[in-house]
Formats: structure tokens, sequence, C-alpha cells
């Protein structure tokens, strides 16, 4: 009964302070879910959100960009966060059940590929990235670091847009090493990649932390580049830049509208790098605008 | 007089309604069993007809969001037998001599304290035991053998043995306990001593019981999932190791079940794919094998009753 009593009060005074609050300000509920990459991101932009708009609630979860994707064609989110681009079967998917998907990019990623500190090796060329995803090479004697033992490749599961994207950007769709651990999160993967000296993983940018997130060279002939530095992502000189996206249900409208568009302002972008993401490049803010122009929110 | 008569026809009648309702619940569970049963079938058919039973039982690739899909899955069905295997290797000499303990020799107070303690063993929820044995054990395992990591077989055998002992203990206690107390009698008119009695009367008798309870415990473990796909890395390699050319199972690489497979794909797989079915088939495959050793046990205990 006393418990029941204090949540009365926690109602009531909210109620209280929406009220005094006023009406000026956007309220509603959004299910936003998907990329385990963009959930801090996702987050952290939700928060500083919800600071500005106490009426508003957003609630942000992980799971996959497909468990994201997934839920968008079956009606279930607002907002799918995603870390890889939508195939054009899922799009075929969402318009048979009535969703009509808006793309936007919301920021970038220089997605790392990270080894432990105690590797020599900080540098990569994409077909060695390949070869060892692919489990062509197994060791790292065949890499010029003879102490370093059997190569262990910690991947995300399927379900990951990172997954994909590392599987159809460096892999060209082959099958991963036989031997490749999957992994549930990219934190579990910069954990064990800390922890074991043979290891090798890859994940967003955002989660690189006591490891070595590795320079890439597109080929032999070219300078390899680091994820860590914004302008060789911004560039797209590291090989391995890819944009995040929001897929929203429909054409935004009311708290979806306005937080779509708080995200793509100055303010929004400038949490990303909190997080460790990048900001925009001048070509996806145009992007975006030809989106929001074609749907008639210019 | 007359009132007396009628309420006894009333109390007669409300029985026989009850009797009525309480049987229409229970045949609501073999409505369900049956129900969940033609819905998996239903649902694995299109991937069946599609791919083939033949290739999910003996294919190894397992690559279904591929461009060039492979739906192989013998390697995840050796994976689940593997690692319900060896996790009845420590659980069922340690769980009869648990049992064996409780029921003829502990003392009232220590029985007192096992047996909860026991069962309290069984409610953990497993996502906190794979949780325990990623950050515990994995670490400790791969210290132990000098392993690059501990995300191995052997990790989830080891904590799908401490999930598997309370189902062990706990039905074979049962069965020891039920042998009637004339056989130990008897058995001590002969001369027998309290060793003697145990190993050669008791166990014997409660054969069934103790079969039945290595089959549970089987069953429990093949049918486990969360610890696995925390503990046991997920590779889709054969986890074999061959020794003078024989392969054996080797419980020092990383494993991949049924089980883990249907967590981890089930959640993102677009409704209606290929894919989608395939999970299905997998699920169904673990269906008939969990029945099969429920249907074998139930026919242990029922065939060697009738025997004794």
């Amino acid at each position: 009964m006393k418990r029941l009593g204090r949540m009365l009060g926690v109602v009531l005074v909210l109620f209280v302070l929406a009220a005094g609050i006023g009406v000026a300000n956007i309220s509603g509920y959004l299910e936003i879910k998907g990329s385990d990459t963009m959930v801090n991101l996702g987050q952290t932009w939700a928060e500083a959100f919800m600071d500005r708009n106490p009426q508003a609630v957003l609630a942000v979860t992980g799971g996959g960009s497909g468990t994201g994707i997934a839920g968008l064609i079956n009606d279930n989110v607002d907002i799918a966060q995603s870390s890889r681009s939508m195939r054009p079967e899922e799009m075929a998917m969402a318009r048979e059940n009535d969703v009509d998907v808006y793309e936007f990019v919301v920021a970038q990623d220089g997605l790392a590929v990270s080894v432990n500190q105690a590797n020599p090796r900080t540098s990569f060329t994409v077909a060695e990235l390949k070869a060892i995803f692919t489990g062509e090479i197994t060791d790292w004697a065949e890499l010029g670091w003879d102490e370093g033992g059997t190569i262990t490749v910690y991947s995300r599961q399927s379900n990951s847009g990172t997954y994909v994207f590392i599987n159809e950007n460096i892999m060209d769709g082959e099958d991963w090493a036989p031997d490749a651990l999957f992994l549930p999160g990219s934190s579990a993967i910069n954990e064990s990649v800390k922890q074991n000296t043979s290891g090798i993983g890859y994940y967003g940018v955002g989660y690189v932390e006591g490891v070595t997130a590795v320079r890439v060279a597109l080929d032999e002939d070219s300078e390899a580049y680091s994820p860590l530095e914004r302008e060789h992502v911004d560039s797209g000189r590291y090989p391995i830049a890819r944009p995040l996206y929001f897929y929203l249900n429909g054409v935004p409208e009311g708290l979806a509208e306005t937080y779509l568009e708080w995200i793509l302002s100055d303010e929004g972008q400038e949490v990303i790098a909190d997080i460790g993401f990048y900001a925009l490049t001048p070509q996806y803010v145009e992007a975006n605008e030809a989106v929001l122009s074609e749907i008639g929110l210019r | 007089m007359k009132s007396v008569h009628h309420g006894f026809h009333w109390t007669a009648a409300k029985d026989r309604l009850i009797a009525v309702l309480l049987l229409l619940v229970a045949l609501l569970t073999v409505v369900f069993l049956m129900l969940i049963l033609g819905f998996l079938i239903t649902r694995s058919f299109p991937a069946l007809k599609e791919v083939g039973l033949w290739e999910f039982l003996a294919g190894s690739r397992w690559m279904p969001s591929s461009r060039t899909p492979g739906y192989g899955a013998s390697r995840m069905i050796y994976g689940s037998f593997m690692v319900a295997a060896g996790a009845l290797a420590l659980p069922v000499p340690w769980g009869l001599a648990i049992a064996i303990y409780i029921s003829e020799l502990a003392p009232k107070p220590v029985r007192e304290v096992l047996k909860p303690a026991l069962e309290t063993l069984a409610i953990f929820p497993s996502v906190v035991l794979g949780f325990v044995g990623l950050v515990l054990l994995a670490p400790w395992i791969a210290r132990v053998f000098d392993l690059a990591h501990g995300l191995t077989a052997l990790t989830g055998v080891i904590m799908l043995s401490i999930m598997a002992l309370p189902t062990i203990v706990s039905i074979a206690e049962d069965a020891i306990g039920s042998v009637p107390q004339e056989y130990r009698e008897a058995s001590y008119a002969l001369g027998a001593n309290k060793m003697e009695t145990i190993l050669q009367v008791v166990i014997p008798a409660a054969r069934s019981g103790i079969t039945a309870s290595i089959m549970l415990g089987f069953g429990r473990a093949i049918g486990e999932t969360m610890t696995l796909l925390m503990v046991a890395g997920n590779a889709l390699s054969l986890p074999v190791t061959r020794v003078w050319g024989v392969p054996i199972p080797d419980f020092l690489r990383s494993v991949r079940t049924l089980t883990a497979t249907i967590a981890i794909e089930g959640l993102d797989v677009p409704w209606g794919s290929l894919h989608y079915h395939a999970l299905f088939v997998i699920g169904t495959i673990l269906f008939t094998f969990t029945f099969v050793i429920n249907l074998l046990t139930d026919w242990v205990l029922h065939r060697w009753r009738v025997e004794d």
C-alpha cells in the first residue's frame, strides 16, 4: 500500500511537472531498436533529447541491425538503427506489410579492426584481412610475427550489421574461418582481444579500448590509414569506413520528425564525437536533405 | 432425510463435473504438444522441400546469410551431442554418489541441508551461470590448458554438469529411496554389510529410476541454450582431434550447438525467408531428439518395473 502511494505520488509529480513545462514541448513515445554498434550512440542522443524535451519518451534498445530491421518490417518499431543499409528484399518485405521506410544517414563509423597490444603488426591490407577472416591464413607467423601462434578470429553474430558489412566489403561474401568465434557483442570482442595476444576482432570504432585499432590499406601500393583519425574517415581513405543509418517507419511527423531534425542539427551532431564516432560529411548532409525535400519536409 | 438425499446427488454430480473439467485441462496439454509439433513441422516444410532433409542432417556448411547459402546442420548436431554426453561424464558418478549418500547414509540433519541446497542449484537462471562461466571459468580454462582463449566445449561441459547434477541427484535419490525396506533387511539377514547391500541389492533394484535420471539429465543438457551460447564460442568447425589417426572429440575447442544457432539467428531472421524456415527445421530436429530421449526414458522405467 505504501509503495502504491509512493508510485501515485511520483506520477502526480510528473503530471505537475509536465503541466508546468507547458505545451510548447513535444511529447510522445518512440520505440528505437537495432544496431549494437549504435546502441550507446542512440542512448546518448535519446538522453540528450529527453533532457531538452522532458515529455518525450524514447526507448532505445540493441540486439543487432538485423533485429531492428526485422522489427521495422513487422511494424513493431518507429526507428530502426542500422549499421548496414537495408537490402532490397528487406525493403520489399516492408512494402508488403504496408510499412514505408525512409533512410537517413545519421553518423559515420570508421569500422575498426583490432589486435592485442602485444601484436607487432599494426597495419594490414584489405587482402590480408580477408585471408585472416576467411581462414586462409591461420597463423601469425604467416604475417611476419613468428611468436604470435594460431590466430583467433572474433566475429559478431549473423544478426549484426557489422558482421554483414565485413562479410560483404572485406570478404567478398566468402565464408568465415571455420574456427572463428562468434560473440554476442562489440564490448565482448574488445575484451577478448584485450586478453588474448593472438586475437583479432572487428567492431565500431567507438568501442576501441585497450587494444590496437590497426591501420588498413586498400592494397599493397596504398598507404594504410587509421580509423581513429577523422579526416581519413571523412575522405574515405580509410577503406572500411561506413555510414550509420536511421530507418524511419513512415514519413516522420510529430516526435519522430523533431527527433530526426535534432539529430541532423549541429547540436545532435556534436554528441557523436563523445561516443567515438564521426559526424556527417557534407555529402551525407546533402543526401539527407534530398530525402527530406522529396517527402515534403523542406 | 429428503434434503440429505438431494445433497448426496448434488455432490456426486459436482464430483463428476470436476473430474471432467480436470480431464479437459489435462487433455489440453496434449493438444498444446500437438499444436507445437504441427507448427514446427508446417514451418519447417518449405525449407525441407527446397533444401532436403538429407542436406540438413549430413551437410556440414551452415552459412544461411551468405549469398550462396549452406544449410548443413551436422556439425551442430554433433556439437549438441558432444557437450550433452560430456556433461554426463562428471555428474553421473558424482550425482549417484550424492544420491546414495543422501538416501542411504546421511544423518537426517545433513540430508536436510543437502537436498534443498541441490534443489537451489537447479533453479539458478542459466544466463547467470553462463555469465559466471564467461567471466570466471573461461579465463581459468585458458590458463590451465595454455589456450589462447577459454571459450571451449569443456567450459560448456563444466557449466552444464553443474546444471545437470540436481536433475540426476533428485530423481536417482527418489528411485533409491523407494526401494522397499524389506530388500535391505533381507540382505542384512543373509549376512551382507551395508556397502554390499547398497551396491548389490539397492542399486540394482533402483536401476530403472537411475537410468531415467541419467536420461533426463542428458535431455536437460541437450536443450540448454543460454549458457552454451555464452561460453562455448559458437565456432562452426568440427571439434575433433586425431589420435593415431582416429578422430576423437576435442573438448578444448570451441563448439556450436543446435540451440545456440536458433538463439543467435532466430531474432534477426526475416520472417518467411528460407533461413527462417531452416531454423524451424533445426527446432524440429532438436524436438525429435528430446522427444525420443523422453520416450526411451519412459520405456526404460516401464519395462524394468514390469520385470521386477
